[in-house]
Parts: C-alpha cells; structure tokens; sequence
C-alpha cells in the first residue's frame, strides 16, 4: 500500500511522514498508535486522498492514488468508511436519516436506502432507535450511528480515526466488538488509537508512528512494544 | 434528485431576504442593462438611416451670391468648377461626386413646389450649380467641409451632419451612461450572489464536509447551490424582461411610434435580441460566482 511515501506540510521543514514502506492486506485489522503529531492523522488523509503524498506512491484498493484523477476521487471515497472521535452527525435528523444520507447523497435508489439502512442498524445495535434524533443518544450510541454510516456502503476500507476517545472504557469495548464484527465481513479496519488497553486485549497488528517515522510493525503487537 | 430540490427549497426558504434583495438587484440592473441595449440599437438604427441621407452639398458662386469664395457680380468660371470637382474627387475622404447643374437644380425646385406659390419667384439663373458629396464614413465630415469651402468659387458648404452631431452626441452619452450604470448594478448583483451562496455554503459546511467524506460527486454537492442563484437569477430575467418588454410596448410601440413618425424605431426582433442578451448575461451572473463561492467547500 504505501511504497517510501513521505509528506512535507507547505512551510513545514520536517516532514510529517518520512519514507513510510508498508502494506496492509485486504481484511487486515490494524491498529495505528503514536504520540500526538507523530503522523496518524496524516497517514490516515493520505488514504483518504485529503492529500497528495510529497514523494512516493501510495496505492489504496488497487488504484495509484498518485495519478487518481481528481473527478474519481468521490468514487474512491465509496470504498472507504471513516469515522472520528467526534462522530460527526447531522445534528437535527435522526439515526435513520443521518445513515440514509451518505447513501442519498452518492444516488442511491429509495428503494435499496429503506432496505440496506435498517440492516445495517441491525449490525451495529440500533434496532428501535431508528427515529430518535442523535442528540438524544449516548456518545456510545452517537458512534454506532457514525460506524453504520461509515459501513453502510459496504466499503472495502473502514478507517477509524480515535473512535473511543471521547468514550468510557466499558462503552468502548462495546466498540470495538462492533469494529471487530465489520472486520469479520472482510473489510480491512484501520484504527488510530490511544487506547493502550484495546490494542493489547484485541492482539492484532500495530504499526508505531514516533516523529513521522515508522518504528514498529508487529503482528499480534502491543500498545507499548 | 428529490435530495437535491429539498435542499435547493430549503437554500432558497433560509435566505429569504438575501435571495429578494438578490433578485430585485439583478432586476434593476438587468432592466438597465437591456435600456442601454435597445437606446444603442435605436441609435445605430437612426444613425443608418440618416447617414444614407446625408451629404454634403457644395454651392457654387453665380451673379448674385456674395460671401464665401466669390468675387462680386461674378459667378464661378468653368475652370473653377472643373478644379473644385477636382479637388473633391482628389480627396481620400470622399465616396462619390455628383454634379447638378443649375437647370437640374429648377427642373427639381419646379417639381417640388409644383403647387405652391413661390414656384414663380425663381428663375433658372438664380439657381445655383452645385457638388453633392457622398462620404465615405459620415462621420468624417469636417476635412471635407473645410477643403471646400476654402475653393474659389465656391459660395457656401451645406453638411446635415453638423445638423444631427448634437443629437448623436446626447445620444451616445445616455447610451453609456446607461450601460455604465448597469454594469456596476451587475457587479453588485454578482457580489450578493457570492456572498449568499458563500453563507449558504458555509452554514451547510458539516453536510458538505460529511458529503465529500462518503464519495458524493462534487456536481451534486454544487447543485443546490446553483440551482438556488439560478432560480434567484431566473426570477431576476424574468422580472426586468417583463419591464423591459413593457416599457418598449408602452413608450414606444404605442406612443413614440405614432407621434414621432419620422424616426425609424426599433421593434419587438430588437426588443427579443435585448431580452435574450439580458437572460445570458443573467445566467452567467447567477452560475459564475456561485462557483467561485463553493470552490473552497469543494477542493478535493
């Protein structure tokens, strides 16, 4: 996936990320750890295509993000789910209408939104709460909302950028399950995290990040090596 | 689709206010923008007309004439007239030389007051032999006048274009005084679109953020927004086309027409043109800085 990729903030004379060379498989689950400023946040919008690497090339679900024309770029964005800290709602539409949207807005039929919708609130646990609005749910249930709009296209990615930051340890558990199940259906997880004890209980693959350097790629790793 | 006019709706129904005072500008300056169209058409039109007409008719010297290149109690000699017609075909400015003789000059005075009572007043000897003078640009006339008024033998120099140069001048003065006060009414009109469409965007800015994240193409992330000062701007065609249309069907067509015949007016393929060109530059003001104001909702 990223072959030597390095990426220079205009202005900036350290690089964020320094000659970073890694693949992740398809289906992996993987964790990303580091300091703040260490080169999460970039690693994960240099997938997302928010940014051009500055030396390199990066590949994302086979395609050289290098040469991607910009007009495919939202096509690429179909095949990657993300979610954030801050889950990033609607505010003022309910937990149905805020994981319709990203169906309706990339022109899905009516018809396939009022099926694929309610199942997917079924995977993540929502059932019955479809017509609440989310400033009424938890933090916990605010995120599943965000997950189901995340997974809702079936992608073949799933970022998560810190998705239990703002949670209690007992409500990110739950999360993570949840992450763990996506992961079970093929989709290649990708998580940033702080969490020391998520990434040694779940024992899966953890790349450190110190400085915009890769320092750590270990399989069945944990949080501090 | 139905996404995309809700939101458009809802664009339109947030900004009340801005999408009225958007469309009341582009209203008035369109309005304008189309006066200043049809008074520049009226103008060409008269202009054509009169400048066909118009020529310059160079008086020779007989008798009884006094003042300019004459020598009392005599008329021009013939190697006078021959160095004036000369002189006239010589110059760089001047389409074509026609000659009426003095008996060609009563055949036409007899037949112009065949019925009046000054027809007997005149004798061909009284008449005067005289160039008339086609130009090339009518608007060029003052070398030629010049030049031949400073001939021997030449008595007086006639140009109907000294005539009608106040008239023209008022003219193209209120043409682009018109056109001038429109194009900044256009740049206001162009302004409070970005603006709106930039408060639109920016109020929206969480919706737009999560749209890109989920792959929405930017065209349909754009088109509320379009849609939104197209219908601002489409209003706006439609109610300074209206007052165009009437003030032409009301000033002109009903009543500048018939009092003022003499004139050739424009009429409704003028008044299509000018509404046509309104609705172009109408829709190019609604589009152009609508996409200016999202680009940066929109950078990939």
């Amino acid at each position: 996936m990223f072959e030597d990729v390095t990426k220079f903030y205009p202005g900036q004379s350290r690089p964020a990320l320094r000659n970073i060379n890694l693949e992740i498989a398809k289906g992996e689950f993987v964790f990303l750890v580091g300091q703040s400023g260490s080169g999460k946040s970039t690693f994960l919008r240099l997938i997302l295509r928010e940014y051009r690497p500055t030396k390199g090339t990066l590949y994302v679900a086979g395609k050289n993000l290098g040469t991607l024309n910009q007009w495919k770029v939202p096509a690429l964005r179909r095949q990657i789910g993300t979610v954030f800290q801050d889950f990033r709602l609607l505010p003022g539409k309910t937990v149905y209408e805020n994981v319709a949207f990203a169906l309706q807005v990339i022109g899905k039929p009516t018809k396939e939104i009022r099926q694929v919708v309610p199942e997917t609130l079924e995977t993540v646990g929502l059932t019955g709460k479809e017509d609440r609005l989310n400033e009424e749910l938890s933090g916990g249930e605010q995120q599943r909302v965000a997950i189901a709009r995340a997974f809702v296209n079936r992608p073949q990615i799933l970022i998560a950028d810190e998705p239990t930051g703002n949670l209690d340890p007992e409500t990110s558990v739950g999360i993570m399950k949840l992450l763990d199940r996506i992961n079970r259906t093929g989709t290649t997880v990708i998580m940033a995290t702080h969490d020391s004890s998520i990434v040694d209980q779940m024992r899966r693959r953890v790349l450190e990040l110190r400085d915009g350097e890769l320092v750590r790629d270990q399989s069945k790793g944990v949080y501090g090596a | 689709m139905r996404h995309t006019l809700r939101e458009t709706w809802s664009g339109l129904r947030r900004n009340l206010a801005m999408t009225v005072a958007v469309v009341v500008t582009m209203a008035v300056s369109l309005s304008l923008f189309g006066l200043g169209l049809l008074t520049s058409m009226e103008v060409d039109l008269v202009k054509g007309r009169w400048y066909d007409k118009i020529e310059i008719s160079v008086f020779l010297c007989i008798k009884t004439t006094t003042g300019g290149m004459c020598e009392d109690g005599k008329g021009a000699t013939d190697a006078q007239r021959d160095a004036i017609q000369a002189a006239l075909q010589g110059n760089p400015e001047v389409a074509q030389v026609f000659y009426e003789s003095k008996e060609a000059a009563f055949e036409e005075f007899q037949r112009v007051f065949k019925d009046s009572p000054i027809l007997g007043s005149r004798t061909a000897d009284e008449m005067q032999d005289s160039f008339r003078v086609k130009l090339i640009n009518p608007e060029n006339y003052q070398g030629v006048v010049s030049e031949a008024s400073g001939l021997q033998g030449v008595q007086n120099v006639q140009d109907l274009q000294s005539l009608f140069e106040p008239l023209f001048k008022w003219l193209n003065g209120l043409q682009w005084a018109t056109i001038g006060m429109s194009v900044l009414l256009l740049l206001a009109a162009g302004l409070q679109i970005a603006n709106t469409i930039r408060m639109a965007a920016f109020t929206r800015r969480r919706e737009i953020g999560i749209m890109r994240l989920v792959g929405a193409s930017n065209l349909y992330i754009l088109l509320p927004f379009l849609l939104e000062s197209l219908v601002a701007g489409l209003i706006g065609v439609l109610v300074s086309g209206i007052t165009v249309a009437a003030g032409y069907l009301f000033i002109i067509e009903r009543n500048a027409k018939t009092s003022i015949r003499t004139l050739p007016w424009i009429d409704w393929t003028h008044v299509t043109t000018a509404i046509l060109a309104m609705a172009a530059v109408g829709i190019a003001l609604a589009i152009i800085p609508t996409l200016l104001a999202t680009r940066k909702y929109l950078r990939i």
